[in-house]
């Protein structure tokens, strides 16, 4: 049995994947800002919810952000609410992923009438409205940032579950799966040891993926007040500028810098797996080959239509 | 034609799951559901009130069994029970009243942004590293990242409180009533530009990137280059053979949108205050109006069910390979 590139070298070759690839580069360094600020910047502020000063006050010196309509700091609250949003965030998007391959590779791997059942339950999933099923369950339930996460799961899995089903199919075909089941390795061992390690990149990007859906569906669901209302996160800043009715006031700062970091994030996030996609996706990765032959050769490969050449 | 019928099959088994899913989440409250829901509204309401919402859940003194068809006997004949945020209107009405709206908001916006989504991803494909290719791609996965109710809270703040050119919320003006004159239906145009237009951006990235990839593929293809070099026009030739098949994924990719779409609607329309169902649950939600939410998320359920079921005859038409084949 060939030895595979063991894990260390793969966290270089991502390392080096964010190094040299622009969109990745982007995505890495927002992504990093945040994370910094939701770890550290909280420690610069007391109590986000204490009563500061006027409320609707705009920003100014002593309130860089201005004040909400509460008289709460819009910058201590944007601050807390990062920590509280992005551990949501990260948490649901690995469970998910976790969820969604348990189910898929298993529905992959057995074949038959388990793949059978299985995949008629992430299909019914797929189809289901994920917010109004999400709204539902989480009015039922008492409110608290385990009902967000357990919610977020049910409704977000079927998909990563679909597309790691279709993997592992691909991947069970394969002549080093056959050999090891003909060498009498048990399932799990199978699995865990060939199966699993050619799907790595995938998985990455899947956790990237759900990470984005995770922090978007959390800050929507909040933003209904189906979050707890007491405690400081994106989407109940945003759920309090609604309802003090900030807007109709003109209150921009009390809900703008807020929607602009769930944007950043999320567009962090993609450009991250934009730049893994271009660098282990082998046809982008032809082209690039190709666009550079033809550099060379002094043709401009702008008008160029890339073609995936299968035979290169 | 097995195919079809396949496919009904599959959205009767969804729709029973999710009436079945209906059935038992209130019993999967913590505690005693009956007690926890009922203790909560006790000296609020009538005691016919209390047996509506009994009826509703079909809490009777009958198994859980005898619960279950019960229950699955009401849903079927639409009936829901009584809301209770517009107690006495039966949640059947309540909903009714809105959905003409959400199909509106959504359908509009939907049809808008793949429609244009598509074409866009077209002359990107065409015009491949020209401006709209190197432009818009990018432009929109940002503004795709932006949570629709924010951007929605951004335009109202923008276009309708500082400017003034669009109205603040509501689906006509006060001063209008309902009829088919030019004067409301412009109103009406008017009153959801704004909801449509944001989802409409939100959304119009995904087809465009889609639509431009698949494109380039076809783009590429043999049958496309034949085409090119029989003479046929260029136009007829992108739309008539390598659009049609590159729009496949796109129709795919529909249904799953259809959910997410209507999940953003659902949220702008309260940003707006704009009378559809999205509205109603927010204020099924605030008031703790557990039968108008059930039903509302029922009636979405199977509006989504119905319009995936219509994009796969569009996808049989499109592609005769799944005429015949049996997968």
């Amino acid at each position: 049995m060939s030895r595979r590139p063991t894990s260390r070298s793969e966290i270089l070759a991502w390392w080096e994947t964010v190094r040299r690839d622009r969109k990745a580069r982007v995505g890495a360094g927002i992504l990093v800002i945040f994370v910094l600020i939701g770890v550290f910047a909280p420690m610069a502020f007391e109590d986000p919810n204490a009563l500061v000063g006027i409320p609707l006050q705009p920003p100014s010196s002593a309130h860089w952000l201005g004040t909400t309509g509460q008289g709460q700091d819009v910058l201590a609250q944007l601050v807390v609410g990062t920590r509280v949003s992005l551990a949501i965030g990260f948490a649901v998007g690995l469970l998910v992923v976790l969820v969604g391959a348990l189910v898929g590779i298993t529905a992959g791997y057995f074949g038959g009438r388990v793949d059978a059942v299985l995949s008629l339950v992430f299909n019914v999933f797929l189809v289901i409205p994920g917010l109004p099923l999400a709204i539902v369950i989480a009015a039922y339930l008492p409110t608290g940032p385990f009902t967000l996460g357990t919610v977020l799961v049910i409704t977000g899995w079927a998909w990563n579950a679909r597309v790691l089903r279709a993997q592992t199919l691909a991947q069970r075909k394969r002549d080093f799966v056959a050999a090891a089941v003909v060498a009498g390795e048990s399932n799990f061992r199978i699995v865990t040891r060939e199966i699993l390690p050619t799907m790595t990149s995938l998985l990455v990007a899947q956790i990237i993926g759900s990470t984005v859906y995770a922090i978007g569906a959390q800050v929507g669901l909040e933003f209904l007040g189906l979050g707890d209302i007491s405690t400081v996160t994106w989407g109940t800043n945003l759920y309090w500028a609604q309802n003090d009715a900030a807007l109709l006031i003109g209150a921009w700062w009390t809900f703008v810098p807020t929607g602009l970091c769930v944007a950043l994030v999320g567009f962090g996030l993609t450009m991250l797996n934009f730049g893994f996609d271009e660098m282990t996706n082998p046809k982008l990765q032809q082209e690039r080959v190709w666009r550079r032959y033809l550099i060379k050769l002094g043709i401009s490969p702008a008008r160029y239509t890339p073609v995936a050449r299968d035979h290169v | 034609l097995k195919y079809i019928a396949r496919r009904l099959g599959f959205y009767l088994l969804a729709g029973w799951s999710a009436l079945t899913l209906n059935f038992f989440l209130p019993r999967l409250m913590p505690g005693d559901p009956a007690s926890a829901l009922f203790g909560r509204f006790r000296g609020q309401l009538s005691p016919e009130a209390l047996d509506a919402l009994h009826e509703t859940f079909g809490l009777t003194d009958s198994g859980l069994v005898g619960q279950y068809f019960t229950y699955l006997g009401h849903a079927l004949k639409g009936e829901f029970g009584i809301s209770i945020a517009y107690f006495p209107t039966p949640v059947f009405d309540v909903i009714g009243k809105g959905l003409i709206w959400t199909i509106y908001l959504a359908g509009t916006a939907l049809a808008i942004s793949f429609v244009l989504g598509s074409l866009l991803g077209v002359a990107a494909a065409w015009w491949r590293r020209g401006w709209v290719d190197n432009w818009l791609p990018p432009v929109f996965i940002f503004l795709g990242a932006f949570p629709y109710f924010w951007l929605a809270m951004l335009a109202l703040y923008f276009f309708g409180f500082t400017l003034g050119w669009f109205p603040l919320g509501h689906a006509y003006g006060d001063d209008l009533t309902p009829s088919f004159s030019f004067v409301f239906l412009s109103d009406i145009v008017r009153h959801s530009a704004l909801p449509i237009g944001t989802v409409v951006i939100v959304t119009l990235g995904g087809w465009l990137l889609t639509m431009r990839n698949t494109m380039i593929a076809v783009l590429g293809s043999n049958y496309f280059g034949l085409a090119l070099g029989k003479g046929l026009s260029p136009t007829r030739v992108v739309f008539r053979y390598a659009a049609r098949n590159a729009l496949l994924p796109s129709i795919t990719g529909f249904g799953m949108a259809l959910g997410f779409v209507l999940g953003g609607s659902l949220l702008t329309e309260i940003v707006f205050s704009y009378p559809g169902q999205g509205y109603l649950l927010v204020q099924a939600v605030q008031n703790q109006d557990y039968p108008l939410m059930q039903g509302i998320f029922l009636v979405i359920t199977l509006a989504v069910l119905c319009a995936n079921f219509l994009v796969d005859l569009v996808y049989l038409w499109l592609d005769p390979r799944t005429r015949d084949s049996e997968e």
